[in-house]
């Protein structure tokens, strides 16, 4: 099954080059490390997902670029192009002049109603070039007016066209300080709309990559650049193919509803968080060896400990001893830091996944009282290395993770409004005081769902 | 040689002349004969005739002037009232030729000073045509401030009769003093002659050099103070012109830095002002460059922008700087900066990869600032001094269509944007108190 990537603004349009870029890049490598037949079944599986052959000699990927302005776009096909072993379709982009302006409203009620027909042509177009669609992901920031207001329209626009199709939005959260004054409200506007269309959202914090980049990959001047190849590593090491629970030796063919049905059992708990180790700089990888048991155990206390990467974790965090927590009345009472699961989806890939052990991430006491332990966790696999690393683990969450970052979002963009500031930027495209009030009662809907696991 | 790209096309047409006279225009391809997108509007037939005999004649199109031989005689009303009826219809006869060329026009550059009686009458008479005429598209005006030793006497008036439009029908005003571009002039002359430490600036590096003009042009007064604010203009649209990881569109400056409409005065700076010859630590000289952006000496007006209070401020750079950069100088200089409560972490930022001529990044900061208040008060005064003993005031009111009421209007619209100012200043200091968030029931 294919899956149609929809990039939106500059964000989207820069991250969604790197992701075809890394998917591309791991596809070609000879670092598989298992079977000839392996590697094949891996590579075909990997084309199906993500290119189509087309006359070209070279891979189209199956993805619509859209932007409301045309600098990036013409950027992002030129490098594609440049790259030599992939390319992005001839006509599956759109852009238009003028850019939102960094105004959701703008991005919303103004370019999405506009354009909707020539962009949801595009995207009928790549559908229909898949032999079976397995779904749409979509990639946007929050903070902008392009990717975050059309991107929400367009999603909208996603599900009323595709009804029973599964859409992912992946997300990508400002940094804290300095990218767009008004990103908080930009952000509770999508975050607000995109629940009500999407089916999860997948999301990446630019502060968390940062540090990263900064105390795992050692890049001294960091680009946006190379935030995005992080982010385009961590989102290969959920896409590419692997081999499902149940085992076999085939490769998986519904990623994207696969992830669904494991990962978001209640319409009103979406937000996945994505955590993927270990991260090092190019170099270092053939001087470091990797036990599964030690990423495992890493990675375990990493989700319990809502630790962003795996240096500086908090090993003091333990899960509450079952039997003697006790729910929503005391939530407030339980220690602070940890992190209650919804539902957990692991990916291994590399030597020897065989052997590895995932019993610690049954374990009942992560979770909330929902699900049977057995369906809350998930483990994908295969022997198939990740983008040169000997072995890579992931781990997708619908936890708390999330909860702290929207709750900073939800008070910033409730502080600003309070004061009215840049109420009539929006009111000018169309967004009411009334719109902001339903999109904070709806997140504050969301964050108390999340607090009372 | 020259290509004709989008980069050149934001502020030029590309004519076909070869067959004689005005041709068709070129979207692409080889430069035939650039024109301006521009429309020069005096009164008075001087400077105008200067700039047609002079290097950049090719550039700007004859039909694109509208001129007349007396001049507004330093007289608001004169501009506004009396050249702005008799001149409506072939201003926008010129401005809708204009915008007829234009692919997709996303804003006008009104520049313009307060003082006299044409850019301030006139061009305030432009501002809300263009209005009225071009709803949609963005309106920034480039304003230069009398200074207190102005040679004007009414320019007090002009000012204030101006201050009134530009509060109600600009999107953004950039405020520019001469006293500042002044210093900035000096600041660089002391230091080309200084000869301090042996170093020597790169002469097409300077704020005030007409970037990579390569004829050395008969300098006067004016200019080196005028290619201030050529650069400032240069990289506002930098952004919007050239790629970068983050830009940084016009729209986007008018979005994140006005939180109310009235309070849409910016102050700029421009960083560096010159480039040393020898090669400096990079990172620390990166870092200067952030931390004057923020010093007094380089903003546009007699302001200081760090002992007041911060609305919102945006950072546009240009060159080799990356995220990084650009994020540990804001934590750096953030704790010396007061934020208004509801904007503690207002920054706008931006990078364009292509730096300016002659220097290897740059960096253009845009201060929503109350700062601006001390500038408006002394106009205020300066205006009551003359009002109040009612001097010059007939020259004025003979005008058609000029009343009292235009002058106390003026005045109270002035007196209001001060009080929003000092309500904004009022907050600063006071306890934080946040406003308490929704209730949802569980």
């Amino acid at each position: 099954m294919s899956i149609v990537t929809v990039q939106l603004g500059q964000c989207g349009n820069q991250i969604g080059h790197e992701v075809f870029n890394a998917i591309c890049s791991d596809v070609r490598g000879t670092h598989g490390l298992c079977s000839r037949k392996e590697n094949e079944s891996y590579h075909d599986a990997c084309k199906e997902r993500f290119f189509c052959e087309e006359e070209s000699e070279v891979p189209v990927a199956r993805a619509v670029l859209v932007d409301m302005e045309p600098k990036v776009i013409s950027q992002t096909l030129s490098m594609a192009a440049r790259s030599g072993s992939w390319k992005y379709g001839d006509r599956s982009h759109f852009c238009q002049k003028q850019g939102s302006g960094n105004n959701w409203a703008n991005g919303y009620s103004v370019h999405g109603p506009r354009h909707k027909e020539v962009i949801m042509n595009l995207v009928q177009k790549e559908a229909e070039k898949c032999d079976r669609l397995g779904g749409f992901f979509t990639i946007m920031s929050m903070a902008g007016g392009t990717g975050s207001g059309l991107g929400a329209f367009v999603t909208q626009c996603l599900r009323d066209a595709f009804p029973t199709s599964f859409v992912l939005n992946h997300v990508i959260w400002p940094y804290g300080t300095g990218e767009v004054i008004v990103q908080n409200y930009n952000s509770v506007l999508t975050l607000s709309h995109l629940y009500r269309s999407s089916d999860a959202l997948l999301v990446h914090e630019n502060d968390v990559i940062h540090k990263i980049c900064a105390q795992l990959m050692n890049i001294k001047q960091i680009s946006f650049r190379d935030v995005n190849q992080v982010i385009a590593h961590q989102l290969g090491s959920v896409f590419q193919p692997t081999h499902t629970a149940e085992g076999g030796s085939r490769y998986s063919r519904n990623p994207l509803g696969d992830l669904m049905e494991t990962l978001v059992p209640h319409p009103e708990f979406k937000m996945l968080g994505l955590r993927n180790i270990p991260q090092m700089p190019e170099n270092s990888l053939a001087y470091s060896t990797f036990s599964w048991p030690g990423l495992i155990k890493h990675l375990r206390q990493m989700l319990i400990a809502n630790a962003k990467m795996e240096e500086g974790i908090d090993w003091q965090v333990r899960p509450p001893r079952l039997g003697s927590s006790i729910p929503s009345s005391h939530s407030t009472n339980k220690p602070l830091h940890f992190n209650t699961s919804i539902a957990n989806l692991v990916i291994l890939r590399g030597k020897d996944t065989h052997s590895a052990d995932l019993g610690s991430f049954r374990d009942p006491s992560l979770y909330t009282s929902w699900l049977n332990p057995q369906d809350a966790f998930s483990a994908w696999k295969t022997p198939r290395a990740f983008n040169k690393y000997e072995k890579s683990a992931s781990l997708v969450s619908n936890s708390q993770f999330l909860l702290k970052p929207l709750d900073n979002v939800v008070g910033k963009a409730w502080n600003m409004f309070a004061s009215k500031a840049y109420i009539h930027q929006y009111t000018k495209f169309g967004i009411e005081e009334e719109d902001f009030l339903d999109s904070f009662t709806a997140l504050e809907q969301v964050i108390s769902s999340y607090t009372t696991l | 040689k020259g290509i004709y790209d989008e980069a050149l096309s934001s502020f030029f047409r590309n004519v076909d002349t070869r067959s004689g006279g005005d041709g068709p225009d070129i979207y692409k391809g080889k430069i035939c004969s650039l024109k301006a997108r521009a429309l020069l509007i005096d009164m008075e037939e001087g400077v105008v005739n200067e700039i047609l005999q002079g290097p950049l004649r090719d550039v700007f199109d004859s039909k694109q002037l509208i001129t007349d031989v007396s001049g507004s005689g330093n007289n608001w009303a004169v501009g506004h009232k009396l050249y702005g009826y008799q001149y409506r219809e072939n201003i926008v006869e010129k401005l809708r030729k204009t915008a007829e060329h234009c692919d997709c026009l996303q804003c006008f550059f009104i520049i313009h000073s307060m003082g006299g009686g044409t850019g301030s009458g006139l061009g305030t008479f432009v501002l809300k045509l263009l209005e009225d005429e071009f709803p949609e598209v963005y309106r920034f005006v480039t304003s230069v401030y009398p200074s207190g030793e102005d040679d004007v006497i009414t320019s007090p008036y002009n000012s204030v009769l101006a201050m009134k439009e530009l509060n109600e029908h600009a999107d953004c005003v950039l405020p520019i003093e001469n006293e500042s571009l002044f210093d900035i002039v000096n600041k660089i002359h002391q230091m080309m002659n200084s000869g301090k430490l042996g170093s020597t600036l790169k002469q097409n590096s300077l704020v005030t050099s007409s970037a990579g003009s390569g004829k050395t042009v008969q300098e006067k007064p004016f200019d080196a103070m005028n290619n201030i604010i050529a650069n400032l203009l240069l990289n506002l649209t930098s952004s919007a012109r050239f790629e970068g990881s983050l830009n940084m569109d016009l729209n986007e400056i008018s979005m994140n830095l006005v939180p109310f409409p009235r309070l849409h005065y910016l102050v700029s700076s421009l960083t560096p002002l010159y480039t040393l010859a020898d090669v400096n630590v990079p990172s620390r000289r990166l870092d200067q460059m952030f931390s004057d952006a923020f010093s007094r000496d380089h903003q546009l007006i007699q302001a200081d922008p760090k002992h007041s209070l911060y609305l919102a401020c945006a950072l546009l750079v240009r060159g080799n700087v990356q995220v990084s950069d650009l994020r540990r100088n804001i934590e750096r200089l953030k704790p010396s900066l007061h934020f208004v409560s509801w904007n503690q972490e207002g920054w706008k930022t931006g990078l364009c990869s292509v730096p300016p001529v002659g220097h290897s990044h740059s960096l253009l900061a845009l201060a929503n600032n109350t700062c601006v208040k001390p500038t408006f008060i002394e106009l205020k005064d300066r205006f009551m001094k003359l009002y109040k003993k009612k001097a010059h005031l007939h020259h004025y009111l003979h005008v058609d269509g000029m009343e009292q009421s235009c002058f106390s209007e003026a005045i109270s619209s002035l007196s209001d944007l001060i009080e929003e100012y000092n309500e904004l200043d009022a907050t600063r200091g006071g306890p934080r108190t946040d406003p308490s968030r929704l209730k949802i029931a569980v």
